[in-house]
């Protein structure tokens, strides 16, 4: 074990770790295209994550206009609707969230806040990227195929995803069922290395404990995810044999308009139990790398050590154990066995504990701190106050018999997109601001970054606080046009419309983000090396952007953990986490 | 100062656009104004929560904004304070978990002496079944849906033949009296969705699900599907309609029995045995 360093500075042996032989790229191609180093391999995943973000921003955009101005848009019909929601929804959770926050983040910084050279198998990091990818390209091919992608809804529940109700059923739920797999293979590939090299490449005095928070979220979502992820995968393989093979895993038997089909015996709800069994980790296979970067990212502007460190690494494994016991929450009117709904709310009311002690410590770390307004600071405080909200309207959802009348209704996709939607993506934000300068070199741009921001928090938390309401008056998720319903007043229409707008000015606001994110490349200020006075190791490398190999001849050795700012007597209000006892306060 | 002031907005606009907006539940029309109430507790609580954490930030962003002398403070961890917290969210989940669990009860316990209505839910309508003078519902089986047949009815169940079938139409419900609701679809997943009656539930292929109200005031309601069946998931709508007892017997005077529906047929396939008389 790397871990032999748990006790005390004074009885660290000499390094007993032999330092790792990295693999050098001989040629132009190895060296950017088939890099084997994390930091190249996470921009791959994060520009892919990136642009396949942006088709899924695009379909939202449409999804919004349909709902906002139906009929005005003929195009929109309600094939493309089913479709557009479906690829969205699926583009949004697993292509760009679960792929930025581990394969992006996780590769960029496990390595360099850990003190590690490189992941511990590179040529498989490497391969997990290429196999993302392909995964990506299967999934966006689905567009251009006879009848389209799937229009069964991200959670692609049988029996309709695969029969001819649904639209693309003829090709477009095979490629959406192999692209999964193809991106579950890709994930384990990377999510091993993400695991064994926080396990097994920590630099010297690194322990546990010490580590960033930052780590702590990545590694837990990635152990998470190892986990969770094959449940998904046995469920589409099933799926796929029942498609492409007859098999009757998840189909009973059933008239479909009018005509006897061959299924038998199969099981509807078995699928839906595999699939929230993943559906529901995957929430905090997103959630918990933000909690991890978010702490960091307000520990650093506040200028204020994190409040109950152990409090906060024990809420994440909590919340990471607890999240495999609740995923049931989302079947409460699935027809499954209602004494089910006893169980299953009080595990889940039970999560929103560790969680809440996760935001009084990001609240407290900000008390009595010395808060810099810029603009990562900003996004995290955006993130708090998101995530509160949504995680708040969680507890409606989870309490079994307020979900009742709430699911399936607006109100779920004003909770979903706040807390699973919006506040994550406050944090990819905040923390592409914070490490832009580590890995270009070069500041972006604070102006836009700001005007980005207050667009984009005001504008999203315009769009779904009011949300909520139209689902609690009732109105059904998942329907192209409201058509006439007497329930529904007309001021629903305005309230719509009202969204959609500022669907599309959020929307905008997001080309204002690129243009600074690919502009800054070569406008922004140069940053130097450690541009926010940062304690982690990431700071700490002898260039910027970090060199193959990260930390220059010696690896670094750990003294502190990842949080002395503002230490009394210190000569900085930073420590970084490499400096030594003496050299600290003389 | 001015991202505390727009914090303080965001927590007080939050607020008074929950009392001042038009948009709230449609008014109750079953037994479960339960539901309504824990709702509101929760509204209640978790809308204080917000409040205080918002406001909370805003106060240290304008208290503990950078100024070039300020110093941090350095408190690792609180051992007593973290515990309060831990406390304090603790009794406020159990009091929002422990009614609703004990409405959830109510929710699953039909009560004895229930009548049953069975709903079937295809792509893109719905149909109903109500047990005639025998108070029974005939067993059916997917495998015999056919046109003539569009609910699958065992016709060799004696208990069929006064079923009355309610196709595509409105269907009935009377006041005051508790019903259970015998959910079946015979393609894909459906949803039996009526937002007045607070209570709605899956429906699956092969199998029955259920849930239960007592109807507590007369009218005509919406009903949605709520479970994405495909392309014609936004259209598949129909009627309930409460009824005082004496329109309630009417209109099911009016309704067909499944042996009236399937006379011929069964005249054709040679069946012999005597139909009682329809009503």
């Amino acid at each position: 074990m790397v871990d032999a360093t748990h006790g005390g500075m004074g009885t660290i042996p000499a390094a007993e770790v032999p330092d790792v032989e990295l693999y050098h790229p001989h040629s132009w191609i190895e060296k950017y295209v088939f890099s084997q180093d994390a930091k190249y391999i996470a921009i791959q995943y994060s520009i892919t994550a990136l642009a396949i973000g942006l088709v899924a921003l695009v379909l939202s955009w449409l999804i919004r206009l349909q709902l906002g101005f139906p009929g005005v848009f003929t195009f929109i019909d309600a094939d493309h609707y089913y479709q557009f929601i479906t690829m969205h929804g699926m583009i949004m959770v697993i292509y760009l969230l679960t792929a930025l926050f581990l394969g992006g983040f996780g590769n960029y910084l496990i390595p360099l806040m850990i003190g590690a050279r490189d992941m511990v198998f590179p040529f498989v990091n490497m391969l997990s990227y290429w196999v993302y990818l392909l995964a990506v390209l299967v999934l966006a091919a689905s567009f251009f195929m006879p009848g389209g992608p799937t229009g069964a809804g991200w959670t692609l529940y049988p029996p309709q995803a695969i029969l001819s109700g649904t639209p693309g059923q003829q090709w477009g739920i095979i490629l959406m069922l192999i692209s999964l797999i193809i991106f579950i293979i890709g994930f384990t590939m990377g999510g091993l290395n993400y695991v064994v090299t926080v396990l097994q490449a920590r630099a010297r005095g690194m322990t546990l404990m010490r580590m960033p928070l930052t780590v702590w979220g990545i590694f837990t979502a990635t152990i998470l995810a190892l986990l969770a992820f094959p449940a998904l995968l046995v469920a589409n393989i099933m799926m796929l044999f029942d498609k492409l093979l007859g098999t009757s895993f998840f189909m009973p038997a059933i008239v479909e308009l009018g005509q006897q089909m061959s299924y038998r015996g199969g099981s509807p709800i078995l699928f839906q139990h595999l699939f929230w069994f993943f559906g529901h980790p995957e929430v905090y296979i997103v959630a918990l790398p933000a909690f991890g970067i978010v702490s960091d990212l307000i520990a650093t502007h506040a200028r204020r050590n994190i409040f109950g460190y152990r409090m906060m690494v024990w809420a994440i494994v909590a919340i990471a154990a607890l999240s495999f016991v609740v995923w049931a929450h989302h079947m409460y009117v699935s027809g499954m066995n209602p004494n089910f709904g006893f169980f299953f709310a009080t595990t889940t009311l039970i999560i929103a504990i560790p969680t809440a002690i996760k935001v009084y410590n990001w609240i407290l770390t900000l008390w009595r701190g010395n808060i810099h307004l810029n603009v990562p600071m900003l996004f995290a405080l955006g993130f708090i106050v998101t995530f509160v909200n949504g995680g708040l309207s969680g507890l409606f959802l989870g309490n079994v018999v307020v979900d009742v009348p709430l699911s399936d209704t607006m109100f779920v996709v004003a909770h979903f997109h706040m807390v699973m939607g919006v506040a994550p993506i406050m944090v990819i934000f905040g923390a592409i601001y914070h490490w832009y300068p580590k890995i270009t070199g070069r500041m972006m741009d604070e102006g836009l970054g700001k005007f980005h921001f207050w667009v984009t928090f005001l504008g999203a938390y315009l769009i779904y606080f009011p949300m909520h309401y139209l689902g609690l008056l009732g109105v059904p998720r998942r329907y192209h046009d409201l058509g006439t319903t007497d329930f529904i007043p007309p001021n629903v229409a305005t309230l719509n419309e009202f969204i959609t707008v500022m669907a599309l000015i959020v929307g905008f606001a997001q080309m204002v983000f690129l243009y600074n994110l690919f502009t800054s490349v070569w406008k922004g200020k140069l940053a130097g090396g450690n541009p926010w006075r940062a304690t982690t190791l990431e700071w700490q490398t002898p260039q910027t952007p970090p060199a193959h190999g990260n930390f220059g001849k010696d690896l670094p050795v750990v003294y502190r953990w990842a949080y002395d700012y503002s230490v009394p007597g210190a000569k900085e209000d930073f420590i970084p986490q490499n400096q030594p006892p003496s050299a600290a306060t003389a | 100062m001015k991202t505390a002031i727009i914090l303080v907005i965001v927590a007080v606009g939050s607020v008074l656009f929950h009392l001042l907006s038009p948009w709230w539940w449609t008014p109750i029309a079953s037994n479960w104004a339960y539901i309504d109430h824990t709702i509101s507790l929760t509204f209640w609580i978790t809308g204080a929560v917000f409040v205080a954490v918002v406001l909370f930030m805003a106060y240290c962003i304008f208290r503990f904004h950078h100024t070039p002398d300020r110093q941090a403070a350095y408190e690792p961890e609180n051992k007593k304070l973290e515990a309060w917290l831990t406390v304090a969210t603790a009794i406020g989940v159990a009091a929002m978990l422990a009614p609703g669990l004990f409405v959830w009860g109510q929710f699953v316990t039909v009560p004895k002496g229930a009548t049953e209505l069975e709903i079937v839910g295809q792509q893109w309508q719905w149909s109903y079944r109500l047990p005639g003078k025998d108070g029974k519902l005939a067993t059916t089986y997917t495998s015999l849906i056919s046109p003539e047949n569009p609910l699958g009815i065992n016709p060799s169940d004696p208990a069929g033949r006064d079923d009355l079938v309610v196709e595509g139409g409105e269907v009935h419900l009377p006041l005051g009296k508790p019903v259970k609701m015998l959910l079946r679809s015979v393609d894909v997943l459906h949803d039996f969705y009526v937002p007045e009656f607070r209570a709605k539930m899956d429906i699956i292929p092969d199998m029955v699900t259920y849930f239960w109200i007592t109807p507590t005031r007369t009218g005509t309601f919406d009903v949605l599907c709520a479970e994405l069946c495909g392309v014609g998931h936004h259209i598949m709508r129909g009627k309930v309609v409460i009824d005082n007892e004496t329109d309630y017997r009417a209109w099911l005077e009016q309704q067909k029995t499944f042996a009236e529906l399937t006379t011929p047929i069964r005249k054709a396939e040679g069946e012999t045995a005597p139909l009682p008389a329809a009503q």
